[in-house]
């Protein structure tokens, strides 16, 4: 035992076995991270088709089929394989037992097991592609989806269990935040990304389900005929809207709030500031769980749903921005006569804070009655939803992935290729998005495959957009492997953060803490 | 009360060989987690059967006088006979979660074994009744040929009956896996006053499939 100085989980036991077998929370998390940046790499590049296939007006280069398919999947991948589990089952899993300072999560073997889940379902759901491709869009409306080709049902089988690994790995978290935090650690020294992912596993164990029932329905549509959601045969086809929306829309808190509660580590870190409104934040996330459930009739308001509920589902649909709101401003009083570092994990901070204000503001716009009768399915929803999803879920994990870096791999990210992988994202997010916000606005539809030559220039400016976007996130995972080996060696806190993931070495070690951690104060009592 | 004294009585008994996983500080400690995870988990379960419950309600809703005719076409008797047949289970899963607790080995294999022959019969009574529906051609709406019933609509009632009924049996199949599984174990001895965590948990599945029928059978049998 002379080098147990470097003995930490990565080298305590070797071979691809000890690695698919592993009980260790860290190692899941990280294959769960490797997982998820595949399907991140392969819907970036149905994403990459699409923008392609749009460069020139009046034909693509594809046919119209094809591109129904490439949509289905980009839509299909990046939602369920990719930002629904990106923060919460990869770095949430890695760092929520360090951070209540706990050996793991509160069932090991279940975490193991959703971890396959996850697999399983992404393997049914890309089995498909052989099968002719499915071309419903992510959300399988009916009656459509119904009489679809029958290669649906294996991406909702697909969804379907990879529902029940995000339900497993919500109710391990909510067993170890209430059953394993370190002595010491009462709620309210709860580091605010636990609060977060509290609040998300919340609405993963209540919306899930539902999911689940909603696409086990849809595939009895097509193998007994049930007819539920199906007019031909007495059904309502309405009624799957309300169903698919009513876990749909939980779904989008389910990527953002992890987010936000990264952004809540990052912020007082690299601000050298006690957070502002501790409570208020911790708080807002369970408003925002609330609201989250009351607001899924936003997605039918042309959908024939009546005046009145149409006027109540607007009014709840705004007052997401309450909570919303108080984190922003938050953390914005977190910043203020702070001594700022422009790190890596708070450029994208800044980016989260650029581009989630345009897509929760424009979430406004299309809450708003009369508006959206003008906007549904144009192009101002897809860009809505591409800075509130990509600008808002996505600079969130990958700000909490400069973050923990150090602690993961015991190395340091070259903070000068990260800001230029930023400044590309930053500047191709904005490139590509941005002008869809004006193309919907002139009316141009989403998911078709062509448009009328008026709408070409924009359509230029947003596809070569796509690339510098495209190029960007290659060139993070680019230099986050290449540091694995070139990085400087890190120290146990390099940002000398307070919270428990950082009391202990980089790498951790396989049980996390030497000593159990004991916890007397609340972790953001900066003073400089 | 009567779980504090259980966890009191655990910690006097604990057994040499069951030793809890190293992450929790006890094996109360584990025990506890583990059922919250039950509980956690079984709420997951009431919004997947809620969502079936929200379908029924809405056509019951929009079609209250076709639920009043398809309904006649259930057999109440068998119905009631799988009720009592549940309610009996639950007892005899109570009587082996209880001797588990005070270590009887024997008993708690025994009231096991009487649980999953109750499942058994249940399953036995619902194939019965699936095989009249299927001879009367009362199937989901595409495969629906029954000329007697009038309403336009009765196919819908009959998806809703096989789909309820037929997600609860999914339930009882994997709750007979459940019970057999821990059967087992209690015939080998595994089981002790100072751990039956797995007997406990299958018991609160148990209850809630149980749970679950209580409400499926006046939904579907005694539509009035």
């Amino acid at each position: 035992m002379s080098d147990t100085q470097t003995m930490h989980y990565l080298n305590q036991t070797t071979g691809i076995w000890s690695w698919l077998k592993t009980l260790d929370h860290k190692r899941i998390g990280l294959m769960y991270l490797f997982t998820v940046l595949i399907f991140f790499l392969v819907g970036g590049v149905f994403a990459l088709l699409i923008r392609w296939n749009l460069f020139y007006p009046n034909h693509g280069f594809v046919e119209a089929n094809t591109y129904n398919k490439f949509f289905t999947y980009h839509g299909a991948i990046m939602v369920f394989l990719v930002i629904i589990p990106a923060i919460p089952a990869t770095l949430g899993n890695f760092m929520l037992p360090l951070l209540v300072g706990a050996k793991d999560v509160a069932f090991p073997r279940l975490n193991l097991f959703s971890y396959y889940l996850f697999v399983l379902g992404a393997l049914i759901a890309l089995a498909s592609l052989f099968f002719g491709g499915a071309d419903t869009g992510w959300t399988f409306y009916t009656p459509y989806s119904i009489r679809a080709s029958s290669s649906m049902i294996f991406v909702v089988l697909g969804a379907f269990v990879a529902g029940f690994s995000s339900i497993l790995t919500a109710l391990n978290f909510i067993i170890t935040i209430h059953k394993l935090r370190a002595p010491g650690l009462t709620l309210g020294r709860l580091p605010l990304f636990c609060w977060a992912v509290y609040a998300t596993s919340i609405i993963q164990i209540l919306a899930t389900p539902v999911l689940a029932i909603t696409l086990l329905l849809l595939v009895f549509e097509q193998v007994f005929k049930i007819g539920i959601f199906d007019p031909k045969l007495g059904g309502d086809a309405v009624l799957f809207q309300h169903f698919f929306w009513f876990y749909s829309h939980p779904a989008v808190y389910i990527m953002i709030l992890p987010a936000m509660g990264v952004i809540s580590e990052v912020v007082p870190v690299f601000s050298r500031k006690p957070i502002f409104g501790y409570k208020a934040i911790a708080m807002s996330s369970f408003g925002i769980a609330l609201v989250a459930f009351i607001v899924w009739g936003h997605h039918l308001f042309v959908s024939g749903q009546s005046e009145l509920a149409n006027f109540i589902f607007s009014l709840l649909t705004m007052s997401v921005a309450v909570p919303t709101g108080v984190k922003v401003f938050s953390w914005l009083a977190t910043m203020y006569k702070g001594s700022i570092h422009f790190n890596a994990p708070f450029l994208y901070v800044l980016g989260f804070l650029e581009l989630f204000s345009i897509g929760g503001l424009t979430g406004v716009f299309l809450a708003t009655l009369a508006l959206d009768v003008h906007l549904t399915d144009t192009y101002f929803v897809v860009a809505h939803f591409h800075f509130v999803m990509v600008g808002g879920a996505i600079m969130g994990f990958f700000s909490g992935l400069h973050y923990w870096y150090p602690k993961i791999c015991g190395k340091m990210y070259s903070e000068k290729s990260a800001l230029i992988a930023f400044v590309l994202i930053i500047i191709g997010f904005n490139v590509t998005f941005f002008p869809q916000f004006i193309l919907g606005a002139q009316g141009m539809p989403r998911r078709y495959w062509t448009y009328l030559p008026e709408f070409t220039l924009l359509n230029q400016i947003s596809t070569v957009g796509s690339w510098m976007l495209g190029i960007g996130f290659v060139y993070v995972v680019y230099y986050l492997l290449r540091d694995l080996k070139k990085g400087e060696k890190a120290t146990a806190n390099p940002w000398r953060a307070l919270t428990l993931e950082w009391q202990t070495t980089s790498p951790p070690p396989t049980e996390n803490f030497v000593k159990t951690p004991v916890v007397t104060e609340w972790p953001y009592e900066y003073r400089e | 009360m009567a779980e504090t004294q259980v966890v009191d009585h655990q910690k006097q008994q604990q057994q040499p060989h069951h030793h809890h996983a190293h992450h929790f500080i006890s094996a109360e400690a584990e025990f506890e987690a583990s059922k919250q995870g039950m509980w956690v988990f079984l709420v997951t379960e009431v919004l997947m059967f809620g969502g079936l419950f929200t379908a029924y309600a809405v056509f019951r809703g929009l079609y209250p006088d076709m639920f009043y005719e398809a309904h006649k076409f259930l057999n109440v008797k068998l119905g009631c006979l799988n009720t009592v047949i549940l309610i009996t289970s639950s007892l005899t899963m109570v009587l082996a979660v209880s001797a588990s607790q005070r270590g009887e080995k024997n008993k708690t294999a025994w009231f096991l074994a009487c649980t999953l022959m109750l499942a058994a019969g249940f399953l036995i009574v619902k194939y019965i009744e699936y095989s009249a529906k299927f001879h009367h051609g009362l199937l989901p709406a595409g495969f629906f040929h029954n000329e007697t019933i009038k309403h336009v609509k009765a196919p819908l009632f009959f998806s809703l009956y096989f789909i309820m009924t037929g997600l609860h049996g999914l339930h009882v199949l994997i709750g007979m896996g459940l019970i057999l599984w821990i059967f087992t174990r209690a015939l080998k001895g595994q089981f002790s006053s100072g751990y039956y965590t797995p007997v406990e948990l299958v018991g609160f599945y148990w209850h809630f499939v149980d749970l679950v029928w209580i409400y499926l059978f006046p939904l579907l049998y005694l539509v009035g």
